[in-house]
């Protein structure tokens, strides 16, 4: 490594880590993790959901095209776009509340990085080996067959694993089944194919190349983490008390070592290449597989297992005391994260309200103000509104529109003799409505006299309103 | 092997700032960052090659590839006008009254003639289409000319008393102020004003009333409703081009109007004249 007399270099070069194999809980819980979450990636837009026949019947569709997003049985118009910020003030508060309880807890499960390194580094160890092969093969200077060979099949199955990352990444925005048998013809659009090849390249990037190098010089979450962990917070630690003096040898009364044996099986396992012994770091992102680790190796020693452990800071301060740490669930229910917890329900509820409530019928209405008013041969005021009528149903349907104020109110519409307009099936139309109120009429002579706007299903009679105003001649 | 990691023992150069005894470290940056930043510097220089990168006394460099935003510009002019090409052609045979029976004809001729009215139309009649004192308010019923969409293509197409168009819709209010005593004058005004149902001086339009059969009504008619093939206005309704106070009215007596209007057939396609022809025609008033 470099020395400290020396002119500090443009760059530092990074030191590969070679994460080696490990059993144990966290790992188990890690693998279900990813199954799980890959899972739902591949294959939730396989999913089927019937909607009739002018709807589109994948369950989970961003239909750029057309601005609809279909989840399931909820259908979202672009102007309904607050249930996605809904949506995503629920993740933040819901990264709030297990980053105060769990700390990186996100970083070390289920954040896509995580898992897709992990990914990575599974078939990377299924072709080269576990870690010392892994070291071994970095080392050797020869290229010579089997070198090539290997490192051929691993970057080919890793570009395989990115195809397939970006493939099913644009099967998200456009019918599936019918995208997959275009794409295998070749005769698919060719954003689909550009997509495909920009997360590909990304995918394999960010996921089997630049690892943990995302984590730590990318990603700007574990700066934001550290404001929000406590000393109740459950993080990865080191039983430094316990542990120390490590070293190696037979421990005897007078040798005063501690159950530390320092065999670096936690360095080894550590995805981001640090030591968990010197402490909380920026780069931990709490993936738990040193605890994994060395639980193995104190089993096999016969020492208590958890000198590396879950625990929160208040902890070292009481076992250093030599009292016993608090409860688990002490730590996790506290003021704080029971705040995040109702913050998060209630913006959950209050989404799910909103969606229940909201009418199949939209209607937005904008009064035109140029001209405000027009004043018509016989003297009488009309007034002109932009109504735009959202059908948010399967059938055409037929809106009367109208208007309940001042009794002496008419309403026209451009373009057509009746009161009555059909808006097709899921589609929105933009009418432009007149209101007239004649001459010497209240409505006409004063400068502005509100009224309500009423579109009502006339096959089955839903209707909603709108409010709005009449300008008069008046001053 | 089981040797602790040197990155504990690394020293780093500081910035050599600092604030209240707070240093900053001077890390290295990672290699790749570094690469990034190379690669960016050695793109720069071709890109300011291939493109028009470096400013000169009357224009920057050209650059290799040709490429100008005017350029730009106009292919995709060229290529928005041959897309466009068909449903014009369509628009140009279409008859004119059929227009608004074809809904997707109907919806490319008014937002079409839209943009050709905000362009074209706008600096007279607002882009509002509510005009002005001298210029017709289009949004009402009242038409000097016609409402139907023949008469309003015509009008576009054509123009008022303009001097290039042949065909131009043309007619002349005479300036009655050399031809009536200033009496008579009074009089009619307070007999034109009565039509509109406003109270005046009944004397006064009882002798108006004579004044105004023997010199208005061959153009205006005898009730005063006017007459649209001389594009005399209507005397009896609410709407006044020029305004439908005492003043105003004494004025146009005295020194008539001319209100002058384009020919379009020579700037616009007939199709963008159909275009802003339909769209006139049903922003309220249309006939």
């Amino acid at each position: 490594m470099s020395t400290t007399d020396q002119e500090p270099g443009l760059y530092a070069a990074r030191e590969p880590v070679f994460p080696k194999k490990v059993y144990g809980k966290f790992r188990n819980l890690k693998w279900f993790l990813m199954a799980f979450t890959l899972g739902i990636y591949y294959l939730t837009p396989l999913i089927r959901w019937d909607r009739g026949p002018s709807l589109p019947d994948q369950a989970v569709l961003l239909d750029l095209a057309n601005r609809r997003f279909f989840f399931f049985m909820i259908e979202i118009w672009p102007h309904e776009f607050y249930f996605i910020a809904g949506l995503l003030i629920m993740a933040g508060l819901g990264l709030f509340l297990f980053t105060s309880a769990l700390g990186r807890v996100w970083c070390g499960y289920a954040c896509p990085q995580t898992v897709w390194t992990d990914l990575f580094i599974l078939v990377e160890r299924w072709i080269e080996g576990d870690r010392n092969a892994r070291v071994r093969l970095h080392n050797q200077k020869k290229w010579d067959l089997r070198k090539v060979r290997l490192r051929l099949i691993k970057y080919t199955s890793w570009i395989v694993i990115g195809a397939a990352t970006g493939g099913a990444w644009v099967f998200y925005f456009t019918d599936a089944p019918t995208l997959m048998v275009d794409l295998i013809h070749g005769t698919a659009h060719p954003v689909a194919y550009t997509t495909i090849a920009v997360m590909t390249a990304t995918t394999v990037f960010f996921g089997a190349i630049a690892r943990e190098q995302i984590c730590i010089y990318a990603c700007p979450w574990p700066r934001i983490q550290a404001a929000m962990m406590d000393e109740d917070t459950l993080t990865v630690g080191y039983r430094e008390w316990r542990g120390e003096p490590r070293g190696k040898g037979k421990r005897t009364n007078d040798t005063e070592l501690g159950d530390c044996i320092d065999c670096m099986a936690c360095v080894n396992v550590c995805p981001v290449g640090i030591d968990i012994r010197d402490g909380q770091q920026l780069e931990c992102i709490t993936c738990a597989l040193c605890i994994d680790a060395c639980d193995d190796i104190m089993t096999k020693v016969g020492k208590p297992r958890g000198l590396i452990d879950y625990m929160a800071q208040s902890d070292e301060v009481n076992e250093r005391a030599g009292k016993p740490p608090r409860n688990v669930w002490k730590h996790i229910l506290r003021p704080r994260t029971i705040m995040y917890t109702t913050l998060w329900s209630l913006v959950g509820v209050g989404l799910v309200v909103a969606l229940f409530i909201r009418s199949d019928i939209d209607l937005t209405v904008a009064p035109v103000r140029n001209p405000t008013f027009v004043t018509l041969s016989d003297g009488t005021i009309r007034n002109t509104y932009e109504v735009r009528l959202r059908n948010k149903h399967g059938d055409d349907r037929p809106f009367r529109i109208s208007v309940k104020g001042d009794s002496s109110l008419r309403v026209q519409l451009e373009g057509t003799p009746y009161e009555t307009v059909t808006v097709a099936a899921d589609e929105m139309q933009l009418q432009r409505v007149y209101v007239l109120a004649p001459k010497g009429s209240v409505p006409a002579e004063s400068p502005a006299t509100e009224f309500r706007f009423w579109v009502e299903d006339v096959s089955n009679g839903d209707r909603v309103y709108k409010d709005t105003v009449f300008n008069g001649r008046g001053k | 092997m089981s040797k602790k990691p040197v990155k504990k023992g690394h020293q780093v150069e500081t910035t050599g700032h600092s604030w209240d005894g707070i240093e900053e470290y001077n890390n290295p940056l990672p290699r790749w960052w570094v690469y990034v930043f190379y690669a960016c510097i050695v793109w720069a220089i071709g890109y300011s090659i291939a493109y028009p990168a470096w400013p000169g006394v009357k224009s920057a460099t050209a650059g290799m590839l040709g490429f100008s935003t005017r350029g730009d510009v106009q292919k995709d002019i060229d290529v928005a006008a041959a897309k466009l090409a068909p449903i014009n052609a369509k628009l140009e045979a279409a008859e004119l009254t059929a227009i608004s029976g074809d809904p997707e004809l109907n919806g490319y001729a008014v937002s079409a003639g839209s943009a050709v009215f905000k362009t074209w139309c706008a600096q007279c009649h607002g882009s509002g289409a509510a005009g002005a004192v001298g210029y017709p308010n289009l949004l009402d019923n009242d038409w000097l000319w016609g409402g139907d969409i023949e008469a309003i293509y015509t009008t576009i197409n054509h123009g008022i008393r303009n001097e290039e168009d042949d065909d131009a819709r043309y007619s002349e209010m005479p300036a009655f102020g050399e031809m009536l005593e200033g009496e008579e004058i009074e009089q009619v005004v307070n007999f034109v004003m009565s039509l509109s149902g406003d109270a005046m001086d009944a004397s006064k339009v009882a002798a108006g009333a004579v004044v105004f059969e023997d010199n208005c009504s061959s153009c205006h008619m005898e009730d005063g409703t006017g007459d649209r093939d001389q594009g005399a206005p209507n005397l009896t309704d609410a709407i006044w081009l020029y305004g439908g106070d005492y003043a105003a009215v004494t004025e146009t007596v005295t020194n008539s109007r001319y209100g002058v209007m384009p020919n379009w057939n020579t700037r616009l396609t007939d199709a963008q004249i159909r275009a802003v022809a339909t769209y006139v025609h049903q922003l309220g008033g249309g006939e």
